[in-house]
């Protein structure tokens, strides 16, 4: 049987369990999010034992040479004695600006009380009450948008940190962010490569700051963004990527697919990965940003890859809902 | 070690080249593919990129016993001579599409079949 110690206590791993699963299942006090190796949030130090490649291999080498893991994605063949990260990441202050619904998703402003140093792409963990975490993309370009950090938040059934954010949390109110993480950014200095941009539900927020990122920094190049809901309500930022393409009709190319019965005639019917593929088969020397519902993410990335897109190129931010 | 085949293929650069090409290959091999259903593209992407470095002769580590145990689980699922013909014939068509010379394809190929045994468990 494996073991782990923490806090001077042995503790035996359960069949399959991960450390985070057998952390929690002891009652430590432990923060975590996603549980799926991709924000950080539960991140420690191997003291002793090997926590093995799977739950390291996304860290920098950095955080690596310092014995650092992922508990939440962590299947030791060994013991291991665990230990806090001592330099985590820094919990910032911000004030609310504005909250701005737009159908289900609500467009959340928050101004950090000092500057933090971000890109449109990346994401921040959001600490919500009773210490509970969820890591949200930005989809804000700091120069173009006083350093606000943009959020969209998808209301869910169940989701207790969204409908906190829904419907407790007032404008003008403090709400701690950590971060910002990820590397889901535009990627400088190649102005004329054409980009593909497929998203659903609030992966808009990503491109939506990708985009503008893009243009802000004089980008020439084609760029088609395919935004992908069940109904036409979900396409969140209809208007605006409508206005947007207008002013460069020669550029932008905004492709809105609605995949449920009711489809409107400015609406492609189908998934928005469909459509982007059945107009663009070949993706040899594209770069390509893909967002939103994890399974969406996965076999997307295969297919833009065996149509021709390079690994480096192809750009994700799969969030796994949290259990 | 000037002119080995590593540095003659044109070392890392070489391999960077190829595992894209190689690896777009292996997905879209109806035969071998269904191996590498939900397997996370980035960590796939790193395994080809150590098999190629294997195959081109570069600086490893891996042992006998390394090959056997990181696809014991795979052969579990059926692996066979097959699927790793196709996967010889993959690798062939990869270097192939590099214009790789013929008799350099061939030392790869030799390098990559000597693992047949252990890759196979057998």
């Amino acid at each position: 049987m494996t073991r782990i110690t923490w806090q001077g206590q042995r503790y035996e791993l359960q069949e399959g369990e991960t450390v985070l699963e057998a952390l929690l299942r002891i009652g430590a006090s432990v923060p975590y999010s996603c549980r799926s190796g991709v924000c950080q949030t539960c991140m420690m130090r191997a003291v002793a034992g090997d926590p093995g490649e799977a739950s390291r291999h996304r860290l920098s080498e950095e955080q690596r040479a310092r014995g650092a893991f992922l508990p939440c994605i962590c299947h030791p063949q060994t013991d291991l004695e665990l230990a806090p990260m001592q330099d985590e990441l820094p919990i910032m202050a911000t004030t609310v600006v504005s909250k701005t619904p737009l159908g289900d998703v609500l467009r959340l402003r928050l101004a950090p009380r000092k500057p933090i140093s971000f890109r449109a792409g990346q994401f921040i963990n959001v600490h919500a009450e009773d210490g509970v975490v969820r890591s949200y993309s930005i989809a804000s370009v700091p120069t173009l948008d006083d350093g606000v950090l943009e959020l969209h938040v998808r209301r869910l059934p169940d989701g207790r940190v969204s409908t906190w954010l829904h419907e407790v949390l007032r404008e003008g109110d403090e709400l701690c962010v950590q971060g910002p993480l990820g590397e889901c950014c535009y990627v400088l200095g190649e102005t004329q490569r054409p980009l593909l941009l497929i998203g659903t539900g609030s992966g808009l927020a990503p491109l939506w700051g990708i985009l503008r990122d893009a243009l802000h920094n004089g980008h020439t190049g084609p760029i088609y963004l395919y935004h992908g809901s069940r109904d036409a309500e979900g396409l969140y930022l209809h208007d605006e990527l409508c206005a947007l393409e207008a002013m460069r009709p020669e550029q932008f190319h905004y492709i809105p697919c609605v995949s449920g019965p009711n489809v409107s005639p400015d609406c492609r019917s189908g998934r928005a990965s469909d459509a982007a593929l059945a107009d663009h088969s070949k993706l040899t020397g594209w770069r390509v940003y893909v967002c939103g519902h994890p399974q969406m993410v996965e076999e997307t990335r295969r297919s833009v890859f065996l149509a021709g897109a390079r690994i480096a190129d192809i750009h994700t931010d799969a969030f796994t809902l949290s259990r | 070690m000037a002119d080995s085949l590593y540095n003659r293929l044109g070392g890392e650069a070489a391999v960077n080249a190829a595992v894209d090409i190689f690896y777009r290959k292996v997905l879209a091999d109806k035969r071998i593919s269904h191996f590498f259903d939900n397997v996370d593209m980035s960590r796939q992407a790193a395994k080809q990129k150590a098999f190629l470095t294997v195959a081109f002769g570069g600086p490893n580590n891996y042992s006998g016993q390394d090959m056997r145990k990181g696809h014991a689980h795979l052969v579990s699922r059926g692996l066979n001579d097959g699927h790793f013909d196709a996967v010889m014939e993959n690798l062939a068509a990869t270097l192939q599409e590099l214009s790789v010379p013929p008799e350099m394809i061939a030392e790869c190929a030799a390098i990559a079949e000597s693992t047949r045994s252990d890759v196979l468990c057998r």
